[in-house]
């Protein structure tokens, strides 16, 4: 767990006065579940854009698998793979073709693209529904089949933004199981949430208050130092002191 | 290249999922081109006249025979008084008016010359300035008649005998369709090439989905193309259509080879494809693209010189359609279908649309950003 994945040192965005992300810095090690938790507004999706080379910082220095996020954005890309809050399979296109369009583009193709496919459904068991359009399936399986497309290609670190947003505890549950197996694969797991018995699930947390990093730790260091029961009550004394308004 | 490949299989996977779109995409060029050639005449016919006959002589009854005998005039009404046909002008009732003075058959006869008034109604300029023209030419014609008789023709006086006789080149029966289908289907072209491929790139914004393309390592290049090649396939079979309706309906038989007019247009698509896409990266929703993908359109429609000739537009307007990709296609499909012009004839506006096709796609590359 030594190896560094992500470094982030003083990492900073402005759109004109506005400092959406302000000076940010830590650091993920490999295969671990790093949960980053902030009300809405708070600037995580911005911090989360920049480290998978969608946004140019305004400064300070970030490294995404060794690679520069200001010079390398397409090396970057390569080694991560990206779930993003607005739903990012295509809707037209049918479980099977979204596979394999995602795995194509991540240079996956003959043989190995068909056993990856076949794992992915059997493992998600939608092997029999392969041939439906994303859009007629119920949003818990258009997750767990985003984020397993999204880690196909056997990622350095998968980002999540939102990934389990409306739907009930029991999915969200399973969808963490995935997660789990993900890491237990080596695969880094950099999650953004806004469900505290979600934070309890991962190794280290960060908690954004405004565009700043106002703790960061393990979810039980963080409830010694605070005196909470739970994350709930950490992110409740933390977010309490934020200015700005949520969006 | 593999990438290139997997995403064209997307893109025709999703246009051919779309059965909607893609009726519309085919069926709507195959309706322009049946109905709007035969709408869109310049030639004038129906002008409805309204005659202020203050004379009733024989002479003033002949002239009006021989206004309504021209086929392009119709006797609307009859009216007492100017300011009585006037109001028919005001009702819109009236093209134009005819005023036959008092002592019109007299005058004429004794001091061989007299007046009458037209007065045309100009709320449409175009049929105005022909109706007024068409007019003149059978008064011209009246005044010849009436020379012969009352003359009398022999020595003396012998008749003009200057007839003009019209002769129109590479059209020589002006048949309008001929005129108007090569137009029309460059105009149709235009529209696939910069509404299709920028409303589809724009879509995958609002969609969220080009966020997931831009995360993965597909270079922006790649997607362009894979954007593009779908719909210049889809524009050459909606022109190959276009030809074979212009051929089998309208039996236009171009002067000049197909490969020309293929050539021509497969650069021509390309190049207003890349302005398609230009519009897709400076817009963020549909709406925004459909606005300014129609702003240009509909100059590039009025200044090609498909309605209004060139030539006779003023001279900052002339300066303008050399920026209109459209004029050069119009210009090109004329010259071609109804010239017979050869490849090397329009080499100089193939060029030109070459260099609009690599500075639009270029600059779209270019504008389009993967990272923000």
């Amino acid at each position: 767990m030594n190896n560094k994945v992500i470094q982030t040192e003083n990492l900073t965005k402005t759109f004109g006065d506005f400092t959406a992300v302000n000076t940010i810095s830590f650091d993920v090690y490999e295969g671990e579940i790093f949960g980053f938790l902030g009300a809405n507004g708070a600037g995580k999706t911005t911090a989360m854009r920049m480290l998978s080379g969608l946004s140019t910082p305004s400064s300070g220095k970030a490294s995404v698998a060794g690679f520069d996020v200001y010079r390398q954005t397409e090396s970057i890309k390569k080694n991560i793979g990206y779930m993003s809050q607005k739903f990012s399979l295509y809707e037209d296109l049918t479980i099977r073709e979204n596979i394999e369009l995602f795995g194509g583009i991540y240079g996956l193709r003959g043989r190995l693209l068909q056993e990856k496919k076949m794992a992915l459904l059997k493992n998600l068991e939608l092997e029999d529904d392969q041939m439906k359009l994303v859009s007629s399936i119920p949003l818990g399986w258009k997750q767990k089949l985003a984020f397993s497309i999204a880690i196909l290609h056997e990622p350095r670190v998968v980002f999540l933004d939102e990934p389990t947003g409306g739907v009930d505890p029991i999915t969200r549950r399973k969808f963490w199981d995935l997660i789990y197996a993900a890491a237990a694969k080596g695969i880094t797991v950099f999650v953004t949430t806004h469900y505290m018995d979600e934070a309890e699930y991962c190794n280290r947390v960060s908690i954004m208050v405004d565009g700043k990093i106002e703790a960061l730790d393990s979810p039980d260091r963080l409830k010694i130092t605070h005196a909470a029961g739970s994350m709930d009550e950490v992110f409740q004394q933390l977010a309490r002191r934020a200015v700005r308004k949520a969006d | 290249m593999h990438i290139l490949l997997v995403l064209l299989k997307k893109e025709f996977t999703q246009i051919l999922r779309n059965r909607f779109l893609l009726l519309i995409m085919f069926q709507m060029p195959v309706i322009q081109l049946l109905i709007l050639p035969l709408a869109a005449t310049y030639e004038m016919k129906n002008i409805s006249m309204s005659v202020v006959d203050k004379d009733h002589s024989s002479y003033s009854a002949k002239l009006i025979d021989k206004f309504t005998a021209s086929g392009y005039f119709k006797l609307n009404s009859y009216a007492d008084s100017y300011e009585k046909a006037l109001e028919s002008i005001e009702d819109n009732t009236s093209d134009l008016i005819i005023e036959i003075p008092e002592n019109f058959e007299r005058t004429l006869i004794r001091e061989k010359k007299a007046d009458i008034l037209i007065n045309a109604n100009a709320i449409d300029g175009t049929k105005a300035g022909l109706s007024s023209s068409y007019a003149a030419s059978i008064i011209a014609d009246f005044n010849k008649d009436i020379r012969e008789t009352l003359l009398q023709p022999g020595k003396l006086n012998p008749a003009p005998r200057i007839s003009i006789t019209y002769s129109n080149w590479f059209n020589p029966t002006l048949h309008y369709p001929t005129y108007m289908v090569p137009g029309i289907l460059v105009t149709l072209l235009s529209l696939v090439g910069g509404f299709m491929a920028a409303l589809n790139i724009v879509s995958e914004k609002e969609k969220g989905t080009i966020e997931q393309i831009n995360v993965t390592p597909v270079k922006k290049t790649t997607f362009i193309v894979s954007k593009i090649i779908p719909f210049w396939i889809i524009g050459m079979i909606i022109f190959t259509l276009g030809l074979l309706i212009s051929r089998f309906v309208y039996h236009i038989y171009p002067v000049g080879t197909y490969g020309t007019l293929y050539i021509f247009a497969m650069a021509y698509m390309i190049a207003f494809l890349g302005l398609g896409l230009l519009i897709s990266t400076y817009s963020d929703n549909q709406q925004q693209a459909m606005f300014i993908a129609f702003f240009f359109l509909i100059i590039f429609i009025l200044l090609s010189g498909e309605f209004t000739p060139i030539t006779s537009m003023p001279d900052w307007a002339q300066k303008m359609t050399k920026l209109n990709p459209l004029s050069y296609f119009v210009e090109v499909m004329r010259l071609v279908m109804l010239k017979g012009s050869s490849f090397r004839d329009v080499l100089t506006q193939f060029l030109t649309i070459c260099g609009f096709g690599v500075v639009l796609n270029t600059w779209a590359v270019l504008n389009y950003k993967k990272t923000s």
